[in-house]
């Protein structure tokens, strides 16, 4: 096939059209009758002129720049990149779901609301705690509602004097940012060497200043935090709450429950558990879990049932507010909820189960050729530090650039932070064991190039699109839109 | 076995062997037995694809859809004509199942739409750069709010009452949470009262917050809130509606530092109110300090020219506590289809939305209030938008409406209770004369 | 690595170049090495009133940030402007590059600064 290099300003010519507007039956008068002219542009903008083939051509010709989960298998550790059923498009595009408008009365909108309701609950029961918030639009966005929340929560008490967060510094980049937009300072505190909470550590931080803790389980080394009990009766006791980042709950689904580990809020994401696609970036959605106590600081409108009505409840006094337009990203709850109805119980539990063992079964063939910092049993997902041994001049980039070559998207590289030339690898349950078996045969033969020819992996990739590309220079020499 | 879930019985015992595990079980040994959860999950059992989808129609058939009439409602989620091809590319899936463009080399695709989307947002507010999109428009807005205070170094925003509710809601709660102050500046006859915006606007302003058209559809003069703006050292911030710029001066003629909006009109579905996108562009000398993703234009090692996502080291993921926002996706998806939106229409083509959305409303107002039961409550030029009154309930005439299939406009009252039989009404290039003509009749008779 | 003599050193890697009442401030050969390629630096304004340990700009590369902290106090009477738009001269010739330059308000502040043999011991410690 042809290479394509080209912008959609590129392929323009002056009086193409691709657009059909309705008919016009009221297109009479010049736009300064209705309007002061000196409000009015002058200069049309700048935008394409081209026809509706160049249009379907052009951006058909971007997507095979692009590879996605339907390319193939995509190990994005922490991203949980499974594949993301058809049937949950086709049924989130019904018109009757999805050409309503946020401010059309409630007697009309009931089927909505009652989807909505229905999965509040249903992620409830998942993750055990007692009400839901669905209007976050992201994991980051999550975070930042359920920081409000312990807040106000300590607010609310009276005790001022809780203006600092934990996290350990394995944790997610947002967390630590999120505790910052909420208004809190940040205590990191590290991770004793199997990647765990430092329970002494923490002790030390521990006092009446401290808000909460936020921490994700299994870790971001994919290791379950064994000590959980023990670190929330701890953070407890000196009165601060616990957040739990959901970002790894496809770990643990009918297996084990936030909950029931004693956080009081959490997050999900839509967009890596409950199957919902990434769309390059977004959109994604961040639905927020508490317990009893947190319940009335959730953002309005909750989402209440009355005798056999749903309904969009404002009258909340102890809201932290409104943190979002409207009450979140619907199109995407839709799809989460076809996903959880596809599974069932049994369904969702299998899908832990199968990424658990998918992960395992791939870091035993792996540690023998990579270097693996834990050897204990994983979860959903594991981190190797690098090639490892004296290869020192092969980077974790160097191998995950290889990859491509080999048609893989590679693992989250460089993160954890707490460990050096970190590749992050989560293959999700929904990758066959033939998959699985060609990557980590994949994954082998880069390690005996590493060895053999480590330039081949220092000039990787080679038969992608384009080849390495010069960021610094992105960056010093800010190209940021298309000029003429 | 699940079909989504490949694992044969065979496979796992394959499996399990390989690593000298006996069961699934064992690999959550390190679960402490007293956590687990002990009892089957109550979901259901799994649905078929044909039972999901029978029940997913049963929840439709319990919403009334906007096809299932007409609909004057706007108030910032509009129902603007969507080209057909804009599914059909958004619905390639190696656009909509890859993830945030990581690894360049693969996500080309990816990567030159945001690029595209970038220009385009730049060339329509007029302003030198914009980010790769936000969650929406009021959380773009307060990202611009704190952008404004993190470079000014000051603690204060002043927002215009004109600004929608929902932005001002979410403002004054991300707000409260970093301790910076949110002063609402009143309004005269529908636009941003600029006395009370001079006694309001000093030295510890970060910026000043104005919507144009604002609420209420109605095109402000923004000369003096610029003079007042600036000569403070604030930031003027503008929140714009993407269709009127077709026609209306780009914000970065009119002075503004930071362009922010509700991108769901570019080709974007209702959606009962997400997924939508915010935009946001500045000037360059304000790009480190934009949050949010951004691509920028460089070469590979061929010399060959690629696209990357640059000034990272703005982001969270590097910058952790002291990044400039928590942001860590966009929106990409909706971004996607708002460039395709603005390709198709093209240069001509969103003038021309602007235009009948121009023409439409101000027919529909004439209509409506030609009788005098229904009178204009604002003297001041509008977009698509117009606001009436009367001396019947709002919610009694929208109810008298939607049983004539109908949907009315949005009810004043419950944001600004003093405008409280208020009516907004948006009129976009969708409406034909035929509808229009039934709104004022039926209105007429109520 | 390059440690020149006759510079202050701190202990977050910048040196200070007295010349009278006048201190040229930049960063070493370890943090640019540390850093990597330099994309950016953001700086203070002339006039700005800085004490020891305040954060007085950020040095970016393309996948870091770290926060330059002043050495010593002083008011701010230059800026290299150069920087802005050749910072790879951060990578090329930091001891040349100089970011900033204050006018001291308190010289006995060099006195907590290392010199070049401290600092070279200093660096040693550090990578271990």
């Amino acid at each position: 096939m042809k290479a394509y290099d080209q912008l959609i300003f590129e392929i323009c010519k002056e009086g193409r059209t691709a657009y059909s507007l309705p008919n016009c039956d009221l297109c009479n008068g010049e736009m300064s009758e209705f309007i002061p002219n000196a409000f009015l542009r002058v200069h049309e903008v700048e935008l394409p002129e081209v026809s509706e083939v160049d249009v379907i051509r052009h951006y058909t010709n971007l997507s095979n720049l692009n590879y996605g989960v339907d390319t193939g298998f995509y190990p994005l550790g922490s991203c949980t990149m499974k594949y993301n059923p058809k049937i949950n498009e086709d049924v989130a595009s019904i018109k009757g779901l999805t050409d309503i408008h946020p401010y059309q009365p409630e007697e009309t909108v009931q089927g909505a609301l009652e989807m909505m309701y229905n999965l509040g609950n249903m992620l409830s029961e998942i993750s055990g705690m007692d009400k839901t918030t669905l209007q976050p639009a992201a994991g980051a966005h999550g975070e930042l509602t359920g920081l409000m929340i312990i807040k106000a929560y300590h607010e609310s008490r009276g005790d001022v004097k809780r203006k600092k967060i934990i996290v350990p510094d394995s944790a997610h980049g947002t967390n630590p940012a999120t505790a910052a937009v909420a208004g809190f300072e940040i205590v990191e505190i590290q991770s004793d060497k199997n990647g765990a909470v430092d329970i002494d550590a923490l002790k030390a931080v521990l006092n009446d200043e401290i808000a909460g803790l936020m921490l994700t389980n299994p870790s971001t080394l994919g290791l379950f935090e064994k000590n959980i009990k023990w670190i929330a009766d701890l953070v407890h006791e000196a009165g601060g709450l616990l957040y739990y980042d959901g970002a790894n709950m496809n770990a643990i689904m009918g297996k084990v429950r936030p909950g029931d580990m004693g956080f009081d809020v959490m997050h999900y994401n839509l967009h890596k558990t409950f199957s919902t696609p990434h769309g390059g970036g977004g959109p994604g959605s961040g639905p927020i879990g508490v317990k009893e106590h947190l319940v009335k600081f959730l953002p309005v409108p909750v989402i209440d049932k009355k005798e056999d009505q749903y309904l969009l409840n404002y009258d909340r006094p102890d809201t932290i507010g409104k943190i979002k337009g409207f009450y979140g990203n619907y199109g995407i709850m839709l799809r989460a909820y076809a996903y959880i109805l596809t599974m069932g119980s049994e369904g969702i539990k299998e899908v832990s189960e199968i990424a658990v063992l998918n992960a395992n079964y791939m870091m035993n063939k792996l540690k023998e050729h990579y270097y693996l910092p834990i050897n204990q049993v994983c979860k959903h997902e594991f981190v190797l530090g690098g090639v490892g041994g004296v290869l020192l001049e092969v980077s974790t980039l160097d191998v995950a650039k290889r990859l491509l070559d080999y048609g893989y998207h590679p693992p989250t590289i460089y993160f954890p932070l707490i460990v050096n030339e970190a590749l992050m690898i989560e293959p999700t349950e929904t990758e066959s064991l033939e998959t699985i078996d060609g990557f980590i045969e994949t994954m082998i033969k880069i390690a005996k190039e590493a060895k053999e020819d480590p330039q081949i992996l220092k000039s990787a990739p080679h038969n992608t699109p384009v080849k390495r590309i010069d960021e610094a220079r992105a960056a010093r020499n800010l190209i940021v839109k298309w000029e003429k | 076995m699940h079909r989504y879930i490949p694992n044969t019985e065979v496979d796992k015992k394959l499996m399990l062997d390989s690593m000298g595990a006996k069961s699934i079980e064992d690999l959550f040994e390190d679960v402490p037995k007293e956590l687990r959860l002990n009892r089957a999950l109550n979901l259901g059992t799994a649905l078929s694809e044909t039972d999901l989808t029978k029940h997913m129609h049963a929840l439709a058939n319990k919403n009334k859809s906007m096809n299932e009439g007409v609909s004057f409602l706007g108030a910032g989620a509009y129902d603007h004509y969507i080209p057909a091809i804009i599914k059909h590319i958004a619905s390639r899936s190696e656009f909509f199942t890859a993830y945030t463009p990581y690894q360049p080399e693969i996500s080309q695709g990816t990567l030159r739409v945001i690029f595209e989307y970038q220009t385009m947002i730049s060339n329509l507010t007029g302003m030198d750069v914009a980010n790769a999109s936000m969650y929406d428009g009021p959380t773009a807005c307060v990202e611009a709010g704190m952008m404004a205070c993190a470079n000014t170094r000051r603690k204060s925003v002043v927002v215009s009452k004109t600004v929608h509710p929902e932005v001002r809601k979410v403002m004054h709660t991300y707000m409260k949470f970093r301790d910076i102050e949110v002063i609402e500046v009143d309004m005269a006859d529908g636009v941003t009262d600029i006395e009370k915006l001079k006694s309001v606007v000093e030295k510890n302003t970060a910026g000043v917050i104005v919507q144009n058209p604002n609420f209420f559809g109605i095109i402000e003069d923004l000369t003096e809130v610029e003079k007042i703006t600036h000569e403070n050292k604030g930031m003027l911030i503008t929140y714009v509606d993407p269709i009127s710029l077709g026609i209306l001066k780009a914000p970065g003629e009119l002075g503004a530092d930071i362009v922010v909006g509700e991108g769901q009109s570019l080709g974007n579905g209702l959606n009962f109110g997400g997924p939508y996108l915010g935009f946001m562009a500045t000037k360059s000398k304000l790009a480190r300090k934009m949050p949010g993703r951004i691509v920028g234009q460089s070469v590979d090692v061929d010399r060959k020219r690629a696209f990357v996502l640059t000034l990272q080291a703005r982001e969270q993921h590097i910058r952790r506590f002291k990044a400039t926002s928590n942001i860590c996706s966009n929106q990409g998806l909706n971004a996607l289809m708002a460039t395709i939106y603005l390709t198709t229409m093209g240069k001509k083509g969103l003038k021309e939305v602007a235009q009948r959305c121009v023409q439409k409303s101000h027919y529909a107002c004439n209509e409506i209030t030609k009788s005098g039961k229904f009178k204009p409550l604002f003297n001041q030029p509008f977009f698509k938008e117009f606001v009436v009154t009367s001396d019947m309930d709002s919610e009694n005439v929208n109810k008298n409406l939607l049983k004539n299939g109908i949907f009315g406009g949005y009810e004043l009252g419950k944001d600004y209770p003093e405008l409280e039989n208020g009516i907004m009404f948006a009129v976009t290039e969708k409406r034909t004369k035929n509808e229009i003509d039934k709104l004022s009749s039926v209105l007429e008779v109520i | 690595m390059k440690i020149i003599q006759g510079l202050y050193y701190s202990k977050d890697h910048e040196w200070v170049k007295v010349e009278g009442d006048k201190a040229y401030i930049g960063i070493t050969e370890y943090a640019q090495h540390a850093l990597g390629e330099i994309v950016y630096v953001e700086v203070p304004e002339v006039d700005d009133e800085l004490n020891v340990a305040d954060v007085f700009g950020v040095v970016e590369s393309v996948k870091a940030a770290s926060d330059s902290y002043m050495p010593v106090s002083g008011k701010v009477i230059e800026i290299n402007e150069e920087l802005e738009d050749a910072p790879q001269l951060l990578n090329e010739k930091p001891y040349e590059s100089w970011i900033l330059a204050v006018a001291l308000s308190d010289r006995s502040e060099l006195d907590h600064l290392m010199d070049d043999k401290g600092y070279e011991a200093f660096c040693k410690s550090e990578s271990h």
